[in-house]
């Protein structure tokens, strides 16, 4: 199979226009006899579902939780990406695409991300008509701030909870859609295959996780919008439920997995505190713009800490590292989340890390303080410092809040071509589910704009370019042999799973695949450990599939199975993710591989031969993948060495 | 921390529930009280028993996933957080723990410690919007909004829909919750324009759901992790009032 990326003809600025003005159309008559199938109620599902409802389709939306409104989207904080330009100084969609590209280590299709920033406005325009409460100035106007090492200020933001109020617009928006009867909602379901009829995607069949019962659905499309991946880590910032299922499942009936290892590790996180642990916290990102992040200069301070002899305020200003500020003079504390996650890594790997375990660092306020008041550090960072003090049970107001960074969005996922249909016909993927749009790192305050973008401005016309010759489709009943045969594959597989009666819990053999992926497909990745990590996930599987014990029955409730199935397939991913990893015989953005780095330890790529997107393609469970390579080519853009010095 | 805790086990909807007892031993208090309960639960699979089921799922206090009562309080005893964001350093060594669903007509149990919250999203789907559609709208700066006006949305707008207020009310009330959609909504000229219908058929909604009345006890507010006031029912009493007056005036 070829692949095929589908961009459109044209300079790059003409692209999309050109793309809407020749694509086929579904007749508003048509559209009734037309039924979609949306996975997952984030940003990027629930805008698509509205939005197609809105325009006369049938769809059918699916969320794991118990309400639309609880999709991880509503956990980011930071803000929404727009090229306004309302502040004057001097953004433009060029520049957001240029530094999309640029910060995802030119590992991005320019076109994708040339629209991503075309219809940036629009997003925020949507947004605030559907009554999203921006922060504003005294003037009335929106207010912006710069994030994540922007030069310009081109963050739109609600508080600390930008992501939670732009999923309960486009909740909002869907609630209007099935109020209306154009959208139907299924809410604790979990998709467990997808349906493939004639080579097209033809359905899904999902889990009932209050009964347990297996539910065969029918659409003439189906959009995967189920986030990313980043729980084969075990700790993530991610939500509890989020997982790699529906992409996994997908992958193995066809569709490509593109960059399954570029994963992002986000500096500002709260550091591990037991083995118990279930989940990592954010700490938003914005926090960089106020707080200096420092270790101790000297290793025995260090040691000091660690053993709680002696407490960061007892370090003299001399004695104190500000190892950003040192290694990066120009942008200092705010440089992209990959070189500062590194970094931090780096001082805390060579001993001068703090907290009890050493594992971090110290993000500290009393410059801002001292500079702005306590006033202004609380009207900013309130309820962050709040939060943390919650957790923590430190006073960041008084001693320097301690972070590490944590796994906290996958750059990987579901190969998509520029109308985001993935390799199998009719299947789609958007959001964070895709691949497309950040190369091999995501700058801060990109994800909302791009599950935006996907679902309220992209899909609602790239879906109807391939549900034109759909129309003559009949609704296909979900007793065909392909729903029967696909709904037996699945009751086969968890009669398998509940016959194990195994000694180990789906948690423990989850967390001895995180603690293999955090320690060689992590933040530092090289040959050695990558072939290790391989093997030992192959014997982890094999374990597990020996070895894990699922009390209770399939037909129930049964919490134990729910997350077995999602393990099972995070086990086969993490491996997927170790080779794709080994594969890449460079370093960018989130990937870094130790034996390819510049002789001052900074990512060194090698454009000569990875400027592709790796495509993995299954050929069944005991053969090895086939790597395709879609070509990256730039037209429009210089690529340069990411130099943040 | 060597605790016991006494939880509310129910096999199904229809099943008669009740209260078992369990020790865990060795706590953190460091760890969260779910991270408590993940510990609680892994024995029990180590016992080849089924675990208790609890709604969870950000354990950042965003989601508005978390619903327990413990001691008798919606998400503890800890104010302005959820039960996600609660650390064990709130309890004492030894103590007993008493864990339940929250207890509403219009929350029925699911299993254990799940309830049914899908009553909240048919209020929103009643009309908790503004009714726009994607594409066409105005330039986001041709609406000016005044700060003041903002942000007091923006404290209405950051509900996180978890049921607290009514799990808290004698009356099993969602005017908090329904109040504070309400409030955002008829803050911005955006929403302004549909608020009176807004109002009347999110409180119908709210009302055929078996949600009680507001009697002013102010445990809602007390109550709520995310500081959502009570002066949002009073704002829509009014709002719900000139909708009625303008409908007669209308009809007149």
């Amino acid at each position: 199979m070829k692949l095929d990326s589908k961009i459109p003809d044209g300079p790059l600025a003409e692209k999309w226009t050109n793309y809407k003005a020749s694509q086929d159309l579904v007749n508003p008559a048509n559209k009734r006899k037309i039924d979609i199938i949306v996975v997952g109620t984030g940003l990027a599902g629930a805008g698509a579902a509205a939005s197609l409802g809105e325009l006369g389709f049938n769809v059918k939306i699916f969320c794991i939780q118990d309400s639309p409104r609880r999709a991880h989207s509503i956990a980011a904080q930071g803000g929404i990406n727009a090229t306004k330009n309302y502040p004057n100084d001097g953004d433009s969609i060029y520049r957001l695409f240029y530094d999309t590209v640029k910060g995802g280590d030119y590992r991005a299709r320019e076109a994708n991300v040339y629209r991503l920033a075309e219809v940036s406005s629009n997003i925020i325009d949507q947004c605030v008509a559907q009554g999203v409460p921006f922060a504003r100035d005294y003037g009335g106007l929106l207010d912006n701030r710069s994030f994540g090492g922007a030069q310009v200020s081109r963050t739109f933001y609600a508080r600390g909870q930008t992501g939670q109020q732009l999923l309960l617009g486009a909740y909002g928006a869907l609630s209007k859609e099935i109020h209306k009867g154009s959208v139907e909602l299924f809410t604790r379901r979990e998709m467990l295959d997808l349906v493939v009829i004639d080579g097209k995607a033809r359905g899904i069949i999902t889990r009932n996780l209050i009964n347990g019962k297996l539910e065969k659905y029918f659409g003439h499309a189906v959009v995967i919008a189920t986030g990313g991946y980043g729980n084969a880590f075990f700790l993530s910032t991610m939500a509890m439920t989020s997982n790699g299922s529906a992409a996994w499942q997908v992958y193995k009936k066809g569709a490509f997995f593109g960059n399954p290892n570029f994963t992002q590790i986000h500096p500002t996180c709260i550091p591990v505190h037991g083995d118990y642990q279930s989940k990592l916290t954010l700490m938003s990102e914005s926090l960089r713009n106020d707080g200096r992040i420092w270790v101790p200069k000297n290793k025995e301070d260090a040691e000091k800490i660690q053993k709680g002899e002696l407490k960061p305020g007892g370090i003299k200003e001399e004695d104190r590292d500000y190892y950003l500020e040192r290694r990066y003079p120009a942008f200092g504390n705010l440089v992209p989340r990959d070189v500062a996650s590194r970094a931090a890594k780096e001082r805390c790997d060579a001993g001068y890390g703090v907290g009890s375990t050493g594992l971090a660092v110290y993000l500290d306020f009393a410059d801002a303080i001292k500079r702005l008041g306590k006033n202004v550090i609380e009207a900013r960072y309130g309820n962050l410092f709040q939060m943390y003090e919650k957790i923590v049970d430190e006073n960041p107001y008084e001693t320097p809040m301690m972070i590490y960074p944590a796994i906290h969005y996958t750059m990987g996922g579901i190969w998509v071509d520029y109308e985001l249909q993935t390799t199998i016909p009719g299947l789609f993927a958007a959001g964070e589910a895709n691949f497309s749009d950040h190369g091999a790192n995501r700058l801060g305050a990109s994800a909302l704009m791009q599950g935006l973008s996907d679902g309220y401005f992209v899909l609602p016309y790239t879906l109807q370019n391939y549900l034109a010759d759909q129309i003559q489709v009949a609704r296909i009943p979900t007793d065909h042999p392909e729903f029967e045969k696909t709904e037996k594959e699945i009751t086969e597989r968890q009669e398998k799973l509940m016959a194990v009666k195994g000694s180990q819990s789906v948690d423990g053999i989850h967390k001895k695949l995180g603690r293999i992926m955090w320690e060689y497909v992590g933040m530092g990745r090289n040959q050695e450990g990558l072939e290790k990590a391989i093997g030992m996930i192959r014997e982890l599987r094999a374990e597990f599939w020996k070895d894990v014990r699922i009390p209770g029955r399939i037909d129930e409730l049964n919490i134990e199975l729910d997350k077995a199935m999602r393990v099972a397939d995070f086990l086969e991913l993490g491996e997927l993710m170790a080779k794709d990893a080994l594969d890449r015989k460079e370093s960018c953005g989130g990937h870094f591989r130790e034996e390819y780095q510049t002789p001052e330890g900074e990512a060194l790529r090698d454009d000569e031969n990875f400027t592709f997107v790796s495509a993995w393609e299954y050929q069944g469970d005991d053969k090895e993948p086939i790597l395709h390579k879609e070509p990256l080519i730039y037209e429009n853009i210089e690529v340069k060495q990411r130099d943040y010095k | 921390m060597d605790l016991t805790l006494k939880i509310w086990r129910q096999e199904n909807a229809q099943a008669r529930g009740k209260f078992e007892t369990y020790k865990v031993t060795g706590i953190s208090e460091d760890a969260s009280f779910l991270e408590m309960l993940d510990i609680l639960n892994e024995s029990m699979v180590d016992k080849v028993q089924l675990p208790i089921a609890f709604d969870h799922d950000c354990r950042e206090g965003i989601c508005g996933m978390c619903s327990l009562y413990i001691n008798g309080r919606p998400h503890g005893p800890d104010q302005g957080i959820t039960v996600c964001q609660m650390h064990m350093r709130n309890f004492k060594d030894g103590s007993t723990i008493v864990i339940e669903p929250w207890r509403a007509k219009p929350f029925p149990v699911i299993k254990d410690l799940m309830i049914d919250r899908s009553a909240f999203d048919l209020i929103i789907q009643a009309g908790g919007y503004v009714s726009v559609h994607t594409g066409g709208v105005p330039d986001a700066n041709s609406i000016p909004i005044k700060k003041e006006h903002a942000e007091l949305a923006m404290d209405a707008a950051a509900c996180i829909g978890c049921g607290a207020c009514v799990a808290t009310c004698k009356n099993a009330s969602a005017m908090l919750f329904v109040s504070a959609k309400v409030s955002q909504m008829a803050l911005l000229p955006q929403g302004k324009i549909e608020a009176a219908r807004r109002v009347q058929k999110m409180v119908a909604e709210m009302d055929d759901l078996g949600f009680g009345n507001c009697t002013n006890t102010y445990a809602c507010e007390a109550e709520c992790p995310k500081d959502i006031k009570i002066s949002n029912i009073a704002r829509m009493n009014w709002q719900f009032l000139i909708a009625k007056v303008g409908a007669q005036k209308m009809n007149a």
